[in-house]
Parts: C-alpha cells; structure tokens; sequence
C-alpha cells in the first residue's frame, strides 16, 4: 500500500499540539510513543459501556470486559506468533517482565557460582534485576562487548558461554545505539548448550514483525506505551514448558486455583502469573493499538522509518561536530547524537524552545555512556508519523545551537 | 526565550569557567551528582579560620551548571562560610520566586549572577544552576547541616 504520512498523522490528535508557539516536533518515540484516535477511543468507551472486573463476575460486564481482554491476548499471540495464548503474560511493563523472570526462573535455576549473560547494550532495567539476583544467589553476570559502531561481538560471546551459564538476556534493539542484534544467531548459539534466551523487545515491535518461534526465544518483552499503547501495561512471553515449571512471582487473587490456610494451589497459565486485578483497559487498549498497527502494515512501517533513519542520518552527519553514536550496518528508529563538546541538557533546552522534544540524558544505559566515553547522549527517535520536514527542524534547530554555542 | 537562558555571559563563562581545576591544597571538597543528566561538579576549598582563602571547581556539567559554577567561584573568594551560605540561600531564593522584586533584587548583591535569571522560566534548569552551590555547601557544611 502506499504511505500517506498526512493521512496518518491526523490519526493522532497530539500531533496538532503546539509547544512554546511552534507546531510540535515529537522526535522522543524510542522513549514513549503517541497514541492514535484509536486508542484513546477504546479506553473511553471501555469506561463509558464496559467496566467491569475479569474474570470473576458472571454478570454481562464482567462478561464482555473478560472477552475483551482475553481477544486482546490472542491479538498479541498472534502479534508476537507465539503458539497458544496462555504463552502471553501481561505485566506493567519490560521492567516488571525481566524482574519476573530474574525472581521466577532465578529462584529455580540459578545457584552459587552459576552465571547470567547480558550485554553492553543493555538499559538499566536488563542490568539490575541480573545484579540483584546474581547477588542474591553468588552468581556471575558476564557482558557480551561490542564494537565501535554498537554491535555485539558474537566471538566474544561465544567465549562466555559455558555449562555454568543459566540465561543469556539480551536486548533487540538498543534504546542508544539502535542496533538490531542477531537474535536468531545468538539464540541458537546458546541453545546448544541449552541455554534458554531472554529478550528485550521495547525497541523491536513497534518497528519490525517479532515472530518468536522463527527466533526460536524462550522469553520476550515488550510494553505497550512504545507501541502506541498505553503505559502500565506490557507483555511477557515464555516459552510454555518454562512458565508451567517457574514458580508464581506474586501472589494473590486471580493466580489461584484453590486457597486455604494449609495449602494453596496456583491456576494454570498464563494466570498464574498475573496476580491482582489487571489492567484492563491496558489490556484491552493494547489490543487496538496493535490492531491499528496491522491496518497500516510492519512492513510498511519498517520500510517508511528506514528511509526517515537515512535521511536523517544524511542530514545530522553534514552538521559541523556532530558526532553519531551508533552505527551499526543494521539499525532501526534511534539517532543518537554528540553535538561538539555542548551538553545535552543545552542542545534540549534550546530545540524544546523551537517545540522540537527529543531525548537528552544518559538513556538509563549508563555503562554505555562509559564505553563512549560521554556523559551524555542526544538522542532523536522516530516513528511512522514523523516526516522529513520534522528532520529537517531538528537540522536547524541543531544548527542554530551551534551558532550559539560555537564561536 | 532562550536567548534570555542563554545570555552572552553564561555561554562566555561556560566556554571560558574561572577557577577552574582541582586545588591541590584544598582542607575540603564535596561532589554534587545531578541523576538526571549525569552532572557532576566537585567544589574544593581551602579554609583560613572560617574564610573561604580559595576555592576551585572540576566537573562536566552543562552551560547552565558550569556557568553558575564559574560565576559562584568569582564570589566565593574570601568570604566567610556564613557569608557563602547566605549567598546562596539568596541564590536560590531568587532562582525559584516567581517574581522578584525589583527592589528587592537590587539589594540582592547576587552581581553577575543575575544573568541567569533566564532560568526561573526553566523549572528543569533550576537544578542545574543550583548544582555547584550544593556542592559548595556540603564542602564547606560536610555534617551537612546547611
């Protein structure tokens, strides 16, 4: 199908918004995306005709809001390719995804002296949960280096993997650098030795179609807000033989089969791991979000960010110090940037001013930060709705920086 | 605007910060570290009773932040620790009241650091003008009671 950017940026009603006077430039997607008219319709209309708890009312609401949501599952089956539906846990978000399989798997599988590979390009949340439980249990946490442009160095992989090695976690595209890592290689890689692979999608879906028995994972996460969903809702997949073997992460109502004071048996996948009232309209939200995604296309989608990458890429590189950070040969959505010794916080303060959002910070990837050896990051992110002409802005706006701060 | 954020003598200090560099001598030092953005300013200072002799500044820090840490410096030399410490209350007062009075903001005696101003439009800036100041009051209050 052919791409009408115009068309789609009035799917998003916050795209009219106006920032210090000028239209809005929004160049922060890798941080949260936009929400299309879509979604925002559902959770209104889940308020105004269906609220109602999930499974545990047989009244009609309850009902329809645990149809609802339980379709919505099946949407991100089918989304991700997972085999069945109770393979699909909804959680908050990536973080609580990878603390539940840092708790759940770690409680079961790690011991004293066993090790947790992850990478250099890992968000602080794919770090901490390992450290914690590596702590917890005397276990190692080995990282997979990479090179100047941002790849992993898979023989250097290959070296740490070993009959100690309990979980390789790594992420699918770094929030930093925008490298797109070998999943299916390195996946495969650590198979042999039966190592099951944890994945971080949070950069990966909303740009590319994630099937995860073609990568063969054994966990992926994603959130939905990076997705055009909204925040606090997220998913976890897992393999269904790991998930029946992994102990709950909370407990509650909803994960229970049977309660009493002696004894409690858990209910089967995947409610056994979402304890608590969930977040329904997350939920049910999420669904519509991915459905809006299918009607234009991954593909499309993928083939449209691309080419705003390149043209991106070509335009900030012809800026006088501007350094890119991040040069993988595959990359996807994530520009990010030095702009001659200016800080980060200077080059935001001055584009917000032009109405122009992008990220300045460390990125929660401070190892990273380290390896470059920059305190700080400028990082312009993209989605679907963005256009040349926003890149464009940002040209200018990063020129006029440089004429204020250069001289 | 931000030209009223970044006037001719915030980028000027921040390009070329005065008493820059570690003071070897110094009785005491304090680092102050900014989670947002990754910041960091250390303070040194060399005491005489309870005057501040000399005083010197490291760090990487953005233009707001290393300007403020330039300007704090020119003031800091040979004042005492009571005097240091109202100036930046004052400081601070003056960076977080919506208005100021103008009166009021002449008898301030805050001199060059009026030029950022242009931060109290800036609530995310704030913390970094306030940055070096911290630093400075935990070097020269290390119990920490400023």
């Amino acid at each position: 199908m052919s791409f009408d950017v115009k068309a789609i940026r009035r799917d998003f009603p916050i795209l009219n918004e106006t920032v210090h006077g000028k239209p809005l430039v929004y160049l922060d997607n890798a941080a949260t995306t936009q929400k299309p008219q879509a979604v925002i319709d559902t959770i209104v209309d889940y308020y105004t005709h269906t609220n109602s708890n999930v499974h545990r009312g047989i009244h009609t609401l309850s009902q329809l809001a645990t149809n609802q949501a339980e379709n919505a599952r099946h949407i991100v089956q089918k989304f991700l390719n997972a085999r069945e539906d109770r393979e699909i846990i909804f959680v908050r978000g990536c973080t609580e995804a990878m603390n539940l399989v840092a708790h759940s798997y770690g409680a079961l599988h790690v011991n004293e002296g066993d090790e947790i590979i992850i990478s250099a390009q890992e968000h602080h949340s794919n770090i901490v949960p390992w450290q914690m439980l590596c702590e917890e249990k005397k276990a190692l946490l080995r990282i997979i280096p990479i090179n100047d442009a941002g790849e992993l160095l898979l023989d250097e992989y290959a070296k740490l993997l070993n009959e100690r090695t309990k979980l390789v976690s790594v992420v699918h595209v770094s929030n930093t650098l925008g490298t797109i890592n070998p999943i299916k290689e390195i996946t495969a890689m650590a198979h042999k030795y039966g190592i099951p692979v944890f994945v971080d999608g949070a950069q990966a879906v909303a740009h590319f179609a994630v099937d995860v028995q073609d990568l063969d994972v054994d966990f992926y996460t994603f959130s939905g807000h990076k997705l055009y969903a909204p925040t606090g809702i997220g998913v976890l997949y897992g393999k269904a033989e790991w998930l029946e073997k992994m102990p709950p992460y909370h407990g509650g109502g909803a994960m229970i089969r049977s309660v009493s004071f002696e004894k409690t048996t858990y209910n089967e996948l995947p409610f056994k791991f979402e304890a608590g009232t969930p977040h329904i309209e997350g939920v049910i939200a999420l669904g519509a979000a991915i459905e809006y995604v299918w009607s234009i296309g991954l593909e499309t989608i993928s083939k449209y960010e691309d080419e705003l990458l390149r043209y991106g890429t070509e335009q900030l590189s012809q800026i006088e110090g501007l350094r890119i950070i991040g040069t993988a040969a595959h990359k996807a959505g994530v520009l990010s940037f030095a702009l001659a010794d200016i800080h980060p916080h200077d080059v935001g303060t001055i584009l917000d001013n032009d109405g122009i959002a992008i990220r300045t910070g460390h990125h929660c990837t401070q190892p990273l930060m380290e390896r470059f050896g920059v305190p700080a990051l400028n990082r312009a992110s993209f989605a679907f709705y963005n256009t040349k002409e926003e890149i464009d802005a940002l040209a200018a706006g990063l020129r006029k920086v440089v004429r204020m701060f250069v001289n | 605007m931000t030209t009223d954020l970044y006037q001719q003598i915030i980028l000027e200090h921040s390009r070329n910060p005065r008493f820059l560099g570690v003071l070897t001598d110094a009785h005491t030092q304090a680092e102050e570290y900014n989670r947002l953005c990754g910041d960091r300013i250390t303070v040194f200072v060399r005491m005489r009773g309870d005057v501040i002799e000399q005083a010197q500044f490291t760090g990487s820090a953005c233009a707001i932040a290393k300007s403020s840490a330039s300007l704090m410096m020119t003031l800091l030399q040979g004042k005492t620790i009571q005097e240091a410490m109202d100036l930046y209350n004052k400081f601070q007062e003056f960076l977080t009241q919506k208005t100021v009075n103008e009166q009021t903001n002449k008898t301030l005696e805050l001199g060059e650091l009026r030029a950022l101003a242009g931060v109290r439009e800036f609530p995310s800036r704030i913390k970094c003008a306030l940055l070096p100041w911290k630093a400075m009051a935990k070097a020269v209050h290390p119990e920490g009671k400023c």
